[in-house]
C-alpha cells in the first residue's frame, strides 16, 4: 500500500488547545505529561499528543528494543505488553495510555541479568536471521504462553501471524516457541527437542 | 501528521462538550492513527473515548449487550459468545492479529475506514476521501474491491469481518450525541457509497456508539463464519460468509447469510436466506442459496472472481456447519425457541 510516514516534531507546532474547563482529563497544552510504568519503573516524560507509544518508549524512555518497522500495524515489530497484553505500540498514542504498565523485550530480563526462558530459547533455535523483528517476536510469543495458545504448531503459527519476518526464519522461530512453550499449553503435546521439525 | 489537541472525558457529558468540529473519537487507535500518519484523517482535535463506561459485556433478557468499548479480543473470548455466537467469535478471531485485537473495540471495527489503497494514498483521486475528485480504482487496481452495492462512484470494500456477523445477527446498534439516543439496525448503520461515498454511516456529526445489543437466536447459535483471503492468517478477507440456519424437524425455519470482502457495506444476502427458509437442508438448496446470495454482482475487469467466490464460501459455510444442535440458550432463553 501507498504509505508516508510523518516524523512528529517536523511540522508546526500545536496550537493551544480549547476545553480544559477542569471537569474532564483535558490537556490543551502543546505537550502533556504522561506517566507510566515501564518495566517496572515509573516513568514520567512531556510529549506532543501525537506521540505513539511506541515513539515515547524508543525516544523518550530511551527504550529502543521495541522497533519501529512499518510504522502501520501490520508487521508487529513494535510489539509491547500493555497491562500485561500484547499490542502495537505503533498504533496507539502514548498520551492515550497514563498510568498504566508496558513491558518491553529489555523487561524480560530477569535481575541477575539471565534471559526469559524465551529469549534463550530464539537463541539456542536461532530464530533470527537479522535479529529485526525480533523483539517483537518474542514479547508475541510470551504473550501468547499465557494466553494458552502454545497448544501445538498451527496454534501457534496462527496466534503468531502478527508478526512478521521478513528474512523468513519462521521454522525456527516456530521451533523457539515450541520449546519454550513446552507443557505451557492445555492441547497437544508439544515436543521438547527440535532435531525433527528443524530438517524442513 | 497534522496537530491536534487531545481530550479524555470520563462521561458522556463531559464528552459532548469536548467533541466540536474538525473532532474525532479514539478509543484503540489502530484505524485511526494509522489514517492520520498516511494524511487521510486530519482531526484537530482527538477526543479519548477511553475513560467512559462503555466496556462491559452482558446479558439481559435474551440480548447480549456488547459496550462500544469491548474489545476484539475480549468479545471473541467470551463465554457467551463462544457458545451462543460462533460466526461472531470466528469472524473476531479471523480479524486483524492478536496485538491488533487486543486494542482494537467494537465501536471502532464499526467506523473502521476502507483498507482501499486509493483512498490511503492522498496523491490519487478518491470520492471517498474528496467527494467529486473521481474514483482511481474503476479503471485501477481493483481486485480486492467490491462487487455488491458498489455504484459509479466508489467501489470500495468494506473491510470488517466483524459487522459481518453483526448484520446476519439482526444487531442493533446504540448511538447517541448531544440530542439524545437511538437505536440503529446494524444492517442499516452503514450506507452504500451511491453518489456520496464520503457518508459511510448514518451517524451524525458527534454521535457515539455506545454498544450493539445482540439477540440470542437458534440461528445464531448453529453458525458460521468462513473467511477466503490471499494467506492463511492476517488477510483481509476476499470474500467471506456469516451462515446461521434454525433447522426444526428437518425444515429449515430461519437462515442468516451476509458477506464480508466482496461489497461496499457489510451485506445482509436476504434473496440466499430466503431460498433457504421453509426447505429441508441439503447440497441442491444450498447450491441456490449461493447463487441468490451472488445476485446483482456488478464485476468489474480484475475482480470478476468474486462472484464465483461468494457461491463457493456461502456453500462452504452452510456445509460447515456442524449437524448436532445448538446448546440450550442460557437464561430465559432456555425453553422452547419461539
Amino acid at each position: 500500500m501507498p504509505e508516508a510516514t510523518d516524523e512528529p516534531g517536523k511540522e508546526p507546532r500545536a496550537q493551544p488547545g480549547h476545553g480544559g474547563e477542569g471537569t474532564a482529563d483535558v490537556d490543551g497544552d502543546v505537550e502533556v505529561e504522561v506517566e507510566m510504568l515501564v518495566n517496572g519503573e515509573t516513568h514520567t516524560m512531556r510529549v506532543d499528543p501525537r506521540v505513539t507509544l511506541l515513539d515515547a518508549l524508543r525516544e523518550h524512555v530511551g527504550l529502543t528494543g521495541p522497533k519501529k518497522g512499518c510504522d502501520l500495524g501490520q508487521c508487529g515489530a513494535c510489539t509491547v505488553l500493555l497491562d500485561r497484553r500484547r499490542v502495537t505500540s505503533c498504533l496507539t498514542f502514548a498520551v492515550m495510555h497514563r498510568g498504566r504498565e508496558v513491558t518491553t523485550i529489555e523487561g524480560l530480563v530477569g535481575p541477575d541479568g539471565a534471559l526469559h526462558p524465551m529469549q534463550q530459547a530464539f537463541v539456542d533455535h536461532d530464530a533470527f536471521q537479522c535479529g529485526f523483528c525480533t523483539p517483537g517476536q518474542i514479547m508475541s510469543a510470551v504473550a501468547l504462553t499465557d494466553e494458552g495458545h502454545a497448544g501445538g504448531p498451527d496454534e501457534i503459527r496462527e496466534w503468531m501471524s502478527g508478526n512478521l519476518c521478513r528474512c523468513a526464519a519462521y521454522p525456527n522461530i516456530l521451533d523457539a516457541v515450541i520449546a519454550a512453550t513446552a507443557g505451557t499449553a492445555g492441547s497437544a503435546a508439544a515436543p521438547t527437542t527440535t532435531t525433527t521439525t528443524r530438517e524442513r | 501528521m497534522r496537530s491536534f489537541t487531545y481530550a479524555r472525558p470520563h462521561d458522556l457529558t463531559q464528552l459532548w462538550r469536548e467533541h466540536g468540529p474538525d473532532a474525532a473519537y479514539i478509543a484503540g487507535g489502530t484505524n485511526l492513527v494509522d489514517l492520520m500518519k498516511c494524511g487521510v484523517a486530519t482531526p484537530q482535535r482527538v477526543v479519548d473515548i477511553g475513560a467512559l463506561p462503555l466496556g462491559g459485556i452482558e446479558l439481559d433478557g435474551d440480548k447480549l449487550h456488547v459496550g462500544a468499548l469491548a474489545t476484539n479480543s475480549d468479545l471473541a473470548a467470551h463465554p457467551l459468545v463462544v457458545r451462543h455466537l460462533p460466526m461472531l467469535a470466528q469472524a473476531l478471531l479471523s480479524g486483524a492479529s492478536p496485538q491488533l485485537r487486543n486494542l482494537a473495540t467494537l465501536g471502532g471495527n464499526l467506523m473502521q475506514r476502507t483498507r482501499c489503497g486509493y483512498f490511503r494514498d492522498i496523491a490519487m483521486p478518491c470520492n471517498k476521501r474528496e467527494p467529486g475528485a473521481g474514483c482511481a480504482a474503476m479503471d485501477g487496481s481493483h481486485h480486492g474491491h467490491a462487487v455488491l452495492g458498489t455504484s459509479e462512484h466508489c467501489i470500495a470494500t468494506h473491510p470488517s469481518d466483524l459487522a459481518v456477523a453483526l448484520v446476519a445477527l439482526d444487531a442493533q446498534v446504540s448511538v447517541a450525541g448531544p440530542n439524545g439516543a437511538r437505536v440503529v439496525p446494524a444492517d442499516a448503520f452503514h450506507l452504500p457509497p451511491g453518489d456520496r461515498p464520503d457518508r459511510e454511516t448514518q451517524l451524525a456529526a458527534g454521535e457515539l456508539i455506545l454498544g450493539v445489543a445482540i439477540p440470542l437466536e437458534a440461528a445464531g447459535a448453529h453458525s458460521c463464519y468462513v473467511k477466503v483471503r490471499e494467506r492463511a492468517s492476517y488477510a483481509f478477507a476476499l470474500a467471506s460468509a456469516a451462515v446461521g440456519l434454525d433447522v426444526r424437524d428437518g425444515t429449515i425455519r430461519d437462515a442468516r447469510v451476509a458477506l464480508g470482502g466482496v461489497a461496499t457495506t457489510p451485506w445482509r444476502a436476504r434473496a440466499a436466506e430466503r431460498v433457504l427458509v421453509g426447505s429441508a437442508p441439503g447440497p441442491a438448496v444450498f447450491g441456490r442459496a449461493a447463487d441468490a446470495a451472488a445476485e446483482g454482482a456488478r464485476p468489474l475487469r480484475d475482480n470478476a472472481y468474486k462472484v464465483e467466490l461468494i457461491r463457493r464460501v456461502v456453500t462452504r459455510a452452510l456445509t460447515t456447519l456442524p449437524d448436532a444442535p445448538p446448546p440450550a440458550a442460557p437464561g430465559p432463553l432456555s425453553g422452547e425457541p419461539t
